[in-house]
């Protein structure tokens, strides 16, 4: 009898210290971004978004940093999605398991771990100094693809791993080749986590520092990379270019951060503000990855 | 749609490979964090005067040269002279340059008005006051020279995040970022300002131009290095004699760049006619006029 009651007291104990350790990191956070916020708020505005960095802090703003920051993620996706979900369907679907998968699976496990630095020093040595890519959007949105491969191919295996194999059973069935099966079965089934998976990875990505200051991208950029898409007089109008993947450019992490190191109180006001506008892109792209994994949810 | 997806990127890469597409090259400069706001003044104010595109990153005077004598960059930040190992790298990479003295950085210590006692500070007793070892520890003035009063010193000084406080620690501590940390430490000047004035053992340190838009509130202690005590001014900064709380600081032109880019000579033109009042608004001495002259000449 009296163990019970003693096990009830450990049941009440630990519900207690459980909840104490949701809070801590709850209210942590809330003071976080309540400091944040009333730091901040006076400086976010129109003027903010669309003004280049200044040494007059109250001019300062994050045009060319959340601009960058667009063009570096979208050169990422461009590079890790296909190439981190291609291996994944690839490692799942069609990979015979011996040694030698194993080995490449162990290995991409671990550089999903290796700290983002490394692949900042990877980049540095491969894309800038051999490939001589500079300090451009490509050479940096490559590096984040780098460091967020591994990412995507576990989930995407993650996701494939949850379709129950007799789906892919019945579509044999039918006399479906594998490729069929992948296409029109397994991939829609597990879409949802996929994506939700690339997402997560995105949001990592956007808040990386350390990679892009070892690739020497922490700069004073008072202009936009070139626009791919331009309109003039000249025929035939539109006129396409890819110069802007290969122009240099800065992001809100490290915008932030360069303003953080500066002695003159606005910039701490500004940073904030920065702050603010990477907070509420990266929270977007959180709500985006949970919104479409309750929607995609299937139950078998 | 698989087609027009096609044609789309054909006809993306055909433009890319077009020159009229290509942009102008932007100026492209790195290194010292000290240099770093008079080149960003500058490089605001060439392209708001519609001069054209210039890049700033900081990577360090020593981290700057390296990426300057690849040829990665036109030109480099230094906050001291370019040294022999530098020089010989640049020679590997084939980068000729011209040297040109942008601005004096000075450090001005400063006292409470009231203070009778101190007539100068040797660097020696400096860093007796503020070497890591002196915290907690060295807290009245007679503890700095037999003579002084046991009167209480209250220190003011730049936080860790500035260039002042790396240059005054390297210099009279003898190793950057090295410092006692028991003392009121802010980033804006006019706090250390205000601290000084108001305490009668108060000690400080900042930039000397700000001390001269603040003369009448605090004291300016002369400093004796290796030869007498030198009052700091903007005399005894520029020739040379106020040492070690002062230095030059440079920049670099790659010869090359100066040469087939005309945004390059363009912009260190600018750089050095605006220079004289840039570099005060960001907190430094100015060349005299002569200086800047000559430069202009070198190139």
């Amino acid at each position: 009898m009296s163990s019970r009651r003693l096990d009830k007291k450990i049941d009440a104990a630990f519900k207690f210290v459980g909840l104490a350790a949701t809070l801590f990191g709850l209210v942590v956070l809330a003071a976080l971004v309540i400091d944040v916020v009333s730091d901040g708020h006076q400086r976010l505005g129109w003027d903010f978004l669309t003004s280049y960095p200044s040494r007059k802090p109250e001019q300062a703003g994050i045009f060319s940093a959340w601009v960058g920051t667009l063009w570096i993620m979208i050169t990422t996706a461009i590079f890790a999605i296909p190439l981190g979900i291609g291996s994944g369907i690839y490692l799942e679907e069609y990979a015979k398991r011996n040694r030698w998968t194993d080995f490449i699976e162990i290995n991409i496990a671990n550089l999903a771990g290796v700290p983002s630095i490394i692949y900042g020093i990877l980049g540095l040595g491969l894309f800038i100094r051999m490939m001589h890519l500079d300090r451009s959007v490509l050479a940096g949105g490559l590096i984040l693809a780098l460091l967020i491969l591994p990412v995507i191919i576990l989930s995407t295996r993650e996701a494939l791993r949850s379709v129950p194999s007799s789906i892919r059973e019945a579509s044999y069935a039918l006399g479906a080749t594998k490729w069929q099966t992948v296409r029109h079965q397994v991939l829609p089934a597990g879409f949802g986590n996929i994506l939700t998976g690339v997402i997560l990875a995105m949001s990592r990505a956007i808040g990386e520092t350390a990679p892009l200051i070892t690739i020497g991208a922490l700069t004073y950029i008072p202009f936009l990379p070139t626009n791919p898409v331009a309109f003039n007089k000249e025929i035939p109008y539109i006129h396409l270019s890819l110069q802007g993947f290969l122009d240099p450019f800065t992001v809100l992490p490290i915008q932030i951060f360069n303003w953080v190191s500066r002695p003159q109180k606005g910039f701490l006001v500004d940073a904030a503000a920065g702050i603010i506008v990477l907070l509420t892109i990266t929270l977007a792209m959180n709500a985006i990855a949970i919104y479409l994994r309750y929607k995609n949810q299937k139950r078998w | 749609m698989k087609r027009i997806f096609f044609a789309f990127f054909l006809t993306m890469s055909l433009v890319a490979c077009s020159k009229s597409a290509l942009a102008a090259d932007p100026v492209k400069v790195d290194g010292s964090s000290t240099v770093f706001p008079i080149t960003e003044a500058v490089a605001e104010e060439f392209g708001k005067s519609g001069g054209g595109k210039v890049i700033v990153g900081i990577s360090g005077t020593g981290g700057g040269f390296k990426r300057f004598c690849r040829g990665e960059t036109d030109i480099s930040d230094a906050s001291r002279p370019i040294k022999q190992k530098e020089i010989d790298a640049c020679r590997e990479g084939g980068v000729e340059y011209i040297e040109l003295p942008v601005a004096y950085d000075g450090l001005a210590v400063v006292i409470n008005p009231q203070n009778s006692w101190v007539d100068y500070l040797t660097v020696a007793e400096l860093k007796k006051i503020w070497e890591p070892d002196a915290q907690g520890v060295i807290t009245k003035w007679s503890q700095v020279r037999s003579g002084f009063p046991a009167q209480e010193i209250q220190l003011f000084g730049p936080g860790t995040d500035s260039g002042t406080f790396d240059y005054f620690t390297e210099v009279i501590n003898g190793k950057a970022a090295s410092s006692r940390g028991d003392y009121t430490a802010s980033e804006d000047d006019n706090v250390l300002v205000e601290g000084v004035a108001s305490s009668k053992g108060g000690l400080g340190y900042f930039g000397l131009a700000y001390y001269e838009e603040n003369s009448g509130r605090v004291k300016i202690v002369p400093v004796k290095g290796k030869g007498a005590a030198v009052v700091p001014s903007r005399d005894t900064v520029l020739n040379g004699t106020y040492t070690p709380l002062s230095r030059p600081l440079f920049i670099y032109v790659n010869k090359d760049s100066l040469k087939t880019k005309p945004l390059v000579a363009k912009f260190v033109r600018y750089y050095l006619e605006n220079a004289p009042t840039l570099s005060e608004e960001v907190g430094y001495v100015a060349l005299p006029q002569s200086e800047y002259e000559a430069g202009l000449n070198k190139i």
